[in-house]
């Protein structure tokens, strides 16, 4: 989105008339399968150049996959772009519409900071790992960018499960990188099985349209939904997207993937490879022709379940990329409820709701994957420095690293969607929507919305209390552990992508017209719905925020000058934290994160059981030996999923036994199998 | 309008509270712009920081009173227009204030000393749990009126029918409960005993000095008044001339200051493990008047 700005000095849509070039060049399709050739040299290409080559195969892609996003999102004529390519196997089509075009600027964006950011990520690993490693990492990462885009832009069915299955290769290979460490293996298979049965529920979905209309992929869906049963087919597609977004209780498999995978990687999964489930889901609503309020109640249920409880869970977790993993759960939850809110809109012909809803839905996919590859960064950042993630060993990072910190900071305090930046805009959009929704239909309605709206409320509230503990605990106060190495700032490779985010974040919060006006030619291009009534409102609302917004920093400046004034002329001391006069105190009587938690964790016990593991003291004990204590917060759902596997597999197991290894015994079966089939022809139940 | 009248009325509603609460314990006390003066003591002084603390604990309290003095600037005053109102505003005032809340819970954990973690932990839950009841009471507001800026629910409000006493009182009702809990004031927390034994509000600001506590207890008396100010917008009638509205709305929240120095007088200080579902209780309370209006505009009633 950076270069949206740059791109439009060339002079296009207005003087340059590059819409007209590329539709009608004939080798423009052929641009397309570049990167995909070269991305073969990447495994062979010298090790010192290595990160060049993949930075520039990067811009490249970006390049070619931008240049027609953006010409798409300027001109307001043009609603879609077609690129055929002519090849033995069948004709692959590119297809490029406002809604995927806003999905590749976002995932462009992401993947160039990581991929900036991976060069100092990796450095300390260049002495570790082979070469060979390192090459198919990136070659992985490559392939990870270039599958997104094609699920983005294949709309025939076998072409887009194709880049949906590459892209779950892809990233099980990025979580792979660290394949030493037993416990990544498993998690990566855990991985690699769950997209699988998301695959799978993709694959029905896609053959059912087939059986009735005869075409396999996303055109096939108008035709079906316009003389079938609308809602049930569209949650087989949910569950299939689903999966991949992270929907509570589809989630499992996302809070141990994302903290096993290198950091630049874990920014770009949460931050746009989960988008892509929200993207599909996006995309088959809009070819859903009934049923709009009932799809939009039970997704938007669904989406303020997992909202409150990706949070609560974030709350109970002490390392650091496994929290922000589980927060990720929590606005997949706030963008699903922006969706919902749009699809009742749609049904009740509201178009308040639609364009609020889906204005704060796709908003906040572009700030989530700007905030959570922010944080996810920084917190590699402090990964790299510290070599642990646990937030009880940390403490006081701020001050080795205060950029890192300050970083984190402003990720921290966008996610939880305080003003004056990016998370607050698409949050009021949402509340915009739900307080409209309010006086616009039934009873029921209106109920459900003020639920929804206490729902957010209390997103909001618990991310301020996750926020504060993972920044508090981890950035401030003193160390926790004893640090033997020297810690220092974070390199300037490092350093730069997540600066330019901040950017970004602080201008969609102070100027967020720029991009919502956008947005609603997205949604009306892609909905049935016209803007007329509400984009005058809805924007002016976004420019009294702005206004406030920088009168906000005035005031702050203000104050720091008042400030500034005052105590030039006053004694400022540095003196030990006040305790009771008691100044003898350590680091480990610090208030920890399980502490701060605690007053929480009582309340949503049943969400979040806690185990503790210790051994009592005995009435006879009159010296007690030494002892450890632990004490854990678990995720409900993982139990529930960790029970059924265990029943599954203690069941599989008692199966083995008639695997005994024996050729007879194997010649048996047959023979009993024949007979059946036999038996059951001669009764003639087949 | 309302902007410049809170915080004419921020000079002396701390005082009055003191005051009440002094007289009411049998003493004489301390004269009603005695809190101003201390501010203005504080101002004069130098700072001392914690060598633990970073530069968190140093921009902390400029952003604080700055998200309160912004959220200000969208407090309407009967029949007079807010001076940045726009359509939603109370979720930017809510989130507004959140901001604030945010700095104010780092800054106590940037001392690393733990009676500070303990305080705001304790204010990150309690902010939390109060958060709903406003929410509830002001789409309550929007579903009566059909408005959804402040200053707009405010004027079409007093013209809704005689239901609107009753939201009206409850309406005022939570706003003085929710000023109190903001502020860690008495059922949740007791700010006259002094250090470790106050737990949420006061243990907070144990390492801020000079100009930042300044900062601190001018953003407690801010939030009073700007409540009260809230409040006043249900009771003013929007027929009344300019000099008797000015007049009513001191008479109000001199009034709340009153009731605020009773309560803390009269009323013992919650269990700390009854807190949370106190503060609930108020979510419970504006929940009874949205299914109240629920069953009004669908003419139930």
């Amino acid at each position: 989105m950076k270069k949206l700005v740059r791109e439009k000095s060339f002079g296009f849509p207005g003087v340059f008339p590059l819409n007209t070039f590329i539709l009608h060049s004939e080798m423009v399709p052929f641009i397309f399968f570049i990167p995909v050739i070269l991305s073969f040299f990447v495994l062979i290409v010298r090790s010192g150049i290595r990160f060049y080559f993949v930075l520039s195969l990067t811009v490249v892609t970006i390049l070619i996959t931008s240049i027609p996003a953006i010409s798409l999102l300027l001109n307001s004529t043009g609603a879609t772009l077609l690129f055929t390519a002519a090849g033995p196997p069948g004709n692959l089509t590119f297809t490029i519409d406002r809604l995927s075009s806003f999905f590749i600027l976002v995932t462009n964006f992401t993947v160039l900071t990581a991929m900036i950011y991976s060069k100092g990520y990796l450095k300390p690993y260049q002495a570790v790992k082979t070469p060979a490693r390192l090459s198919l990492h990136y070659f992985s990462f490559v392939w990870l960018h270039l599958s997104m885009l094609g699920v983005l832009m294949l709309r025939e069915g076998l072409a887009f499960l194709i880049a949906w299955e590459l892209m779950a290769v892809s990233s099980f290979m990025l979580i792979l990188f660290d394949a030493e460490n037993r416990q990544t293996l498993k998690i990566a298979v855990n991985y690699l099985i769950q997209m699988h049965i998301g695959l799978v529920l993709l694959i029905i979905a896609f053959l059912l349209v087939e059986e009735k209309t005869g075409v396999f992929g996303f055109d096939g869906l108008t035709p079906y939904f316009s003389a079938h049963s609308n809602i049930l087919l569209f949650f087989l597609f949910f569950a299939g997207f689903g999966i991949k977004a992270g929907f509570v209780p589809l989630h499992t498999w996302l809070p141990e993937a994302h903290p096993a995978a290198p950091s630049h990687v874990s920014g770009v999964m949460s931050g746009v490879m989960i988008k892509m489930g929200i993207y599909g889901i996006i995309r088959v609503l809009a070819s859903v022709q009934a049923d709009w309020f009932l799809i939009g109640i039970i997704l938007l249920a669904i989406s303020v379940i997992s909202g409150i409880l990706g949070v609560i869970l974030a709350i109970g977790q002490h390392d650091l990329k496994k929290l922000l993993a589980y927060h990720s759960i929590e606005n997949i939850g706030i963008i699903g409820m922006g969706i919902g809110i749009g699809a009742i809109g749609i049904g009740l012909h509201n178009p308040w709701m639609i364009f609020a809803g889906f204005a704060g839905a796709m908003l906040h996919v572009l700030n989530h994957s700007l905030f959570k590859s922010l944080l996810f960064f920084s917190a590699g950042s402090v990964y790299q420095a510290f070599h642990t993630r646990d937030i009880e060993k940390l403490g006081g990072v701020i001050h080795p690293m205060p950029q890192t910190a300050g970083l984190f900071l402003t990720g921290a305090l966008a996610i939880t969607g305080l003003p004056p930046l990016n998370g607050f805009i698409s949050e009021i959009l949402i509340y915009t929507g739900l307080i409209k929704g309010l006086s616009a239909g039934t009873v029921y309605q209106t109920m459900a919305m003020m639920l929804a709206i206490i729902g957010l409320v209390l997103i909001g509230g618990l991310a301020i209390f996750c926020f504060t503990k993972a920044f508090g605990i981890t950035f401030l106060g003193s160390p926790r552990s004893e640090i033997k190495h020297v810690v220092t700032e974070a390199g300037s490779s490092m350093l730069g992508p997540q600066y330019i985010i901040a950017g970004m974040i602080l201008l969609i919060g102070l100027v967020p017209v720029i991009f919502v006006s956008p947005l609603i030619e997205v949604i009306t291009s892609t909905f049935p719905a016209s803007p007329e009534l509400v984009s005058g409102t809805l924007l002016s609302t976004l420019t009294a925020i702005s206004r406030l917004g920088f009168l906000f920093l005035l005031l702050v400046a203000g104050l720091f000058f008042l400030r500034y004034l005052l105590l030039k002329r006053r004694r400022v001391e540095q003196q030990p934290t006040w305790g009771c006069a008691n100044t003898m105190g350590n680091a480990r009587q610090q208030y920890t994160a399980t502490s701060y938690a605690a007053t929480l964790a009582e309340l949503v016990h049943p969400v979040m059981p806690e185990t503790q593991r210790y051994v009592p003291v005995g009435e006879e004990e009159i010296f007690p030996a030494i002892r450890s204590f632990s004490q854990h917060l678990s995720d409900v759902f993982q139990q529930i999923i960790q029970k059924i596997t265990f029943g599954s597999m203690w069941v599989l197991k008692k199966l083995a036994r008639l695997q005994t290894g024996n050729i007879q015994h194997y010649i048996l079966y047959a023979f009993v199998f024949i007979l059946i089939i036999f038996a059951l022809v001669y009764l003639n139940l087949l | 309008m309302g902007f410049l009248l809170a915080i004419v009325v921020t000079l002396f509603f701390p005082g009055i509270i003191l005051r009440v609460k002094s007289r009411l314990s049998g003493r004489k006390g301390p004269g009603v712009f005695q809190p101003l003066r201390n501010i203005l003591v504080l101002m004069r002084k130098g700072s001392i920081f914690s060598s633990v603390s970073s530069y968190v604990f140093r921009i902390a309290p400029v952003i604080y009173l700055a998200t309160i003095l912004c959220a200000m600037l969208l407090l309407p005053f009967p029949g007079y227009p807010s001076i940045f109102g726009f359509d939603g505003d109370f979720v930017f005032f809510a989130y507004l204030l959140a901001l604030g809340k945010f700095l104010f819970i780092i800054a106590a954990l940037d001392t690393g000393s733990s009676f500070e973690g303990m305080g705001a932990s304790r204010e990150a839950l309690y902010s939390l749990l109060v958060e709903p009841a406003f929410f509830i009471l002001f789409g309550t507001l929007a579903l009566l009126t059909g408005f959804t800026s402040m200053q707009e629910i405010f004027e079409a409000f007093q013209v809704t029918g005689h239901h609107s006493f009753i939201i009206g009182f409850i309406g005022v009702y939570l706003l003085v409960q929710i000023a109190m809990i903001e502020n860690s004031r008495m059922p949740v927390d007791d700010p006259k005993t002094h250090l470790e034994l106050t737990m949420v509000h006061e243990v907070m600001i144990l390492d801020h000095s000079g100009f930042n506590l300044a900062l601190m207890h001018i953003g407690t008396a801010l939030k009073f008044s700007m409540y009260g100010t809230l409040m006043a917008n249900f009771l003013i009638p929007l027929s009344w001339g300019l000099p008797e509205k000015i007049g009513f709305f001191f008479v109000i929240q001199a009034i709340m200051a009153t009731v605020i120095g009773l309560m803390e007088s009269f009323r013992a200080r919650k269990k700390l493990a009854r807190n949370p579902q106190f503060v609930v209780t108020l979510s419970s309370i504006a929940l009874v008047a949205f299914i109240l209006v629920v069953l009004i505009t669908f003419n139930r009633i």
